[in-house]
């Protein structure tokens, strides 16, 4: 077993990848300014990374059965924005009633983007693009409806707050989220048919149907429980932040898409982890933490952002033909022997 | 004494339309524990068909299935699966990401506490599954890579690790080559022993007549005949699927070679094959024999310049052609139909005018932009000239048969007027009528003064169709027999590595 694992995760040489990039990164910025790895510098890290590792996680399960999801960042709005107007009714709501509310509007979200893309048979790219404006045009519209064009931080209860900035044992409580979240993604692809079946339908979507594998329903799933992690990620962001209108995640889509990639999913399915998600999401936000340090104006951000999407890809690419080249020199042996 | 016991599975006057294609109109087929049958038929004869209707992938417009005698309503292929029937397909359908053991257990892994996967028990049963098989394929790699013989064996596993008791094999041997499916007709013979009933489909009819007990015969979607095998001959069995008698499966060749048009020296490819000489002269053909893997089609690839060579020479008509460069290839007037159409040489969504003319657009264009009448022109003469069965030049490839699909590849290099034409598998999965149909092209542009290398996989077809018979084992040319001396036994040895 243990010589088959190692072999199943011939990408484990790029989650360790990350990793070196990560500790360059961050050795790079220590060095210029050493308060950048203290107590505070590695808490501030963790925070900024735990809502787009959630939204990250969410978004692999996607990519590995080859769709993809672009209308996370108006999701995730439209949950922050419920957030607010629950706390606008009634301040005295309970906290998990909040929550739940968020994660049922992102789970609603996500059914309708998988049921247009697993029933309608719509290309996900397609039905996500659309209501990427849809949301988010809800989102707008329903600000000016209710004359609440931004909910601010006193007309929340300070439990909610204190949900988004405490911590527990040094470790943020929104980071303890996303780690148990990221556990419980892992653990479940790796051990369950459900999770296997999510990556033969990215492998090959022919074969997966005569496998005998509801197709439909997996990717409907799929989009309903990443849905539902974009949700909590709204609800989140409102009580992190504490201020709300109908603009939050704008654009946050790209950033999640390019963190699942140079996290090492592949982006037509089939492999890659959500932990190299995680990770991925942690090294885009930690470069763009980096970036003013060593003096790079931030307006780089997002071209930097787009580069290490660009090297991750190449560096698949240039995996994928040394891998092939293996298979034919293997086979040559083989074949000698 | 069986008519007694139910058939394992029974099809009764089953019809199946796609819009307004009557694909099934009335199929009764029996298939009994313990035997092997055989479904022949044309293609287009509705045999595709009743494998998707038996493997649940479509439902019967009417007409009943019956499994054990009790009549059966698939939804979909898990209900077919749990009724204990396991469809091999044509072209093996593997997640190339995952590794080999799940691939053989998708969908039905061993499981553990709290219905987690047991991936020990699932790597060693798979391990144990090859063993018995014997066939050294490590259940830890991923698939991709694979052979297709070995993707092959592993839908095998799929079908044997699943307990079915009725297998249904779609044309499995047809990217074989014989050594391998002999290996494939061993398995066979074990599972019939032990009881399951297998639903075997081929076009090699010599295949059928080794393996197969009983036989039933489509044509045009219908009910022929069904008989024990031993009781139809040859040409009935042929007379019954094509309506007609086919006459000779190989077309009397008889001209004189002329000067050498293509000439390699000392090919190389680090890893793929190794001091590859040869020489094709105008209307000859010449046979590229040899297992599947053995290097055939790779040597094929390096010639028209679609791999780079390490080493070696290719000359077409006297002028050296730079390796790695297709375009230099055709222009030399080299042309290669390749070995898998659908994936290599045709664009099965574009119409048959546009296939046709894909690589000679230049002649068809003027200022650089395609003149559509001309095009059309061309499109209409060659499909023509060919016999293809269509309805408009506009249609989509897709909608064409294999062996029509087959020649419009044809078609679209011969209006390049080549003077070299390479030909790999060329009548892979195309049905008998479809097949003499290509053979007597063949035969015919030789004829005419081109040069034919034809890699084939079928020795009856390199022993029929070529004047020259060149053998591969393991990258290296074995063997250079003439036609008078080329005997099935002779092409075997040097193939496997036998003393030639």
């Amino acid at each position: 077993m243990t010589r088959a694992s190692a072999r199943e995760s011939a990408f484990a040489g790029r989650e360790l990848g990350i990793v070196v990039a990560f500790v360059a990164v961050v050795a790079a910025a220590t060095i210029t300014r050493p308060t950048f790895l203290s107590g505070q510098g590695i808490h501030d890290l963790l925070l900024n990374a735990s809502i787009i590792a959630l939204l990250a996680i969410g978004q692999a399960l996607l990519v590995i059965t080859r769709n993809i999801d672009l209308s996370v960042g108006s999701v995730m709005g439209l949950s922050a924005y419920l957030s607010g107007q629950l706390f606008l009714v009634d301040k005295d709501l309970p906290i998990v009633v909040v929550v739940l509310a968020g994660i049922a509007l992102g789970a609603v979200c996500g059914a309708v983007n998988g049921a247009l893309v697993a029933i309608a048979k719509v290309p996900a790219l397609v039905v996500t693009l659309g209501t990427l404006y849809v949301f988010r045009g809800i989102d707008y519209a329903w600000a000016s409806g209710t004359d609440t064009t931004q909910i601010n931080a006193y007309q929340m209860p300070s439990g909610f707050l204190s949900l988004g900035s405490g911590s527990v044992l040094g470790v943020p409580n929104l980071s303890l989220i996303a780690l148990v979240v990221l556990a419980i993604a892992a653990y479940g692809l790796h051990n369950f048919r459900a999770g296997r079946e999510l990556y033969a339908i990215g492998s090959n979507p022919d074969a997966a149907r005569l496998a005998g594998i509801p197709t439909g329903r997996r990717v409907f799933g799929a989009f309903v429980i990443s849905g539902a992690l974009v949700g909590l990620g709204g609800v989140m962001h409102a009580a992190y932040f504490g201020t709300i209108n109908a603009s939050v995640g704008n654009g946050r889509e790209l950033a999640v898409v390019a963190a699942v990639v140079v996290g090492g999913v592949a982006i037509f399915g089939g492999s890659g982890t959500v932990v190299g998600a995680a990770l991925g999401a942690l090294l885009l936000t930690t470069i763009t933490s980096a970036l003013p340090i060593l003096g790079v104006p931030a307006f780089w951000q997002r071209a930097v952002d787009g580069a290490a999407l660009l090297v991750a890809i190449s560096l698949d690419r240039a995996f994928m033909v040394r891998l092939a080249q293996r298979l034919r020199a293997e086979r040559a042996v083989r074949r000698a022997g | 004494m069986t008519a007694l016991t139910p058939p394992l599975l029974e099809l009764r006057d089953v019809h199946k339309s796609f819009a307004a294609v009557h694909a099934l109109r009335g199929v009764s087929l029996e298939l009994r524990a313990g035997e092997v049958h055989g479904l022949a038929g044309e293609n287009g004869a509705g045999k595709s068909t009743v494998v998707r209707v038996i493997g649940g992938e479509h439902r019967p417009d009417a007409g009943e299935v019956l499994v054990d005698g009790e009549p059966v309503h698939f939804a979909g292929p898990r209900d077919a699966q749990q009724a204990g029937i396991a469809v091999i397909h044509q072209e093996p359908t593997q997640f190339p990401d995952l590794t080999v053991a799940e691939n053989v257990f998708m969908g039905r892994q061993p499981l553990r506490s709290f219905r987690r996967i047991d991936r020990a028990a699932m790597n060693s049963r798979a391990a144990e599954l090859f063993d018995s098989l014997g066939v050294p394929i490590d259940p830890g790699r991923v698939t991709r890579g694979l052979s297709i013989a070995d993707q092959q064996i592993i839908e095998i596993g799929k079908a044997l690790t699943a307990d079915a008791r009725i297998i249904v094999m779609d044309e499995p041997t047809a990217a074989l080559s014989t050594v391998e499916a002999q290996r494939l007709f061993r398995v066979v013979a074990r599972l019939v022993e032990n009881g399951a009933a297998l639903l075997f489909i081929s076009h090699r009819l010599e295949e059928m007549y080794e393996i197969c007990q009983r036989v039933t015969v489509l044509r045009d979607g219908s009910f022929v005949t069904s008989s024990p095998m031993g009781s139809i001959t040859r040409d009935e069995l042929v007379r019954s699927m094509v309506g007609r008698s086919v006459e000779q499966l190989y077309p009397a060749r008889d001209h004189e070679a002329g000067d050498e048009a293509l000439v390699v020296t000392g090919l190389r490819r680090d890893g793929v094959f190794a001091d590859v000489s040869f020489s094709v002269r105008r209307g000859e053909i010449v046979g590229l024999a040899g297992l599947v893997g053995s290097g055939r089609s790779e040597v094929a690839r390096a010639i028209f310049g679609v791999d780079t060579l390490d080493a070696g020479t290719v000359t077409v008509g006297g002028r050296r052609l730079s390796g790695g460069d297709p375009r230099a290839a055709i222009e030399a007037g080299v042309a290669m139909v390749p070995e898998d159409r659908r994936e290599q040489g045709l664009i099965l969504d574009l119409s048959i005018e546009r296939n046709a003319t894909l690589p000679q657009l230049g002649a068809v264009a003027r200022w650089g932009l395609v003149r559509r009448s001309r095009e059309r022109a061309v499109a209409s003469a060659w499909t023509d000239r060919l016999g293809v069965k269509r309805r408009r030049v506009t249609d989509a490839v897709a909608t064409l048969s294999g062996g029509n699909q087959q020649k419009v590849v044809l078609g679209k290099w011969l209006a390049t007027e080549p003077v070299v034409l390479i030909v790999d598998e060329p009548t892979r999965g195309i049905d008998i009528g479809a097949k003499v149909e290509v053979h007597a092209l063949l035969s015919d542009l030789a004829a005419r003064g081109i040069a034919v290398l034809m890699i084939s996989s079928e020795l009856s077809e390199v022993l029929g169709m070529a004047d020259r018979v060149l053998v591969m084992h393991e990258g290296r040319l074995t063997a250079e027999l003439a036609k008078e001396e080329a005997t099935e036994e002779k092409v075997l040895q040097a193939a496997t590595g036998g003393a030639a």
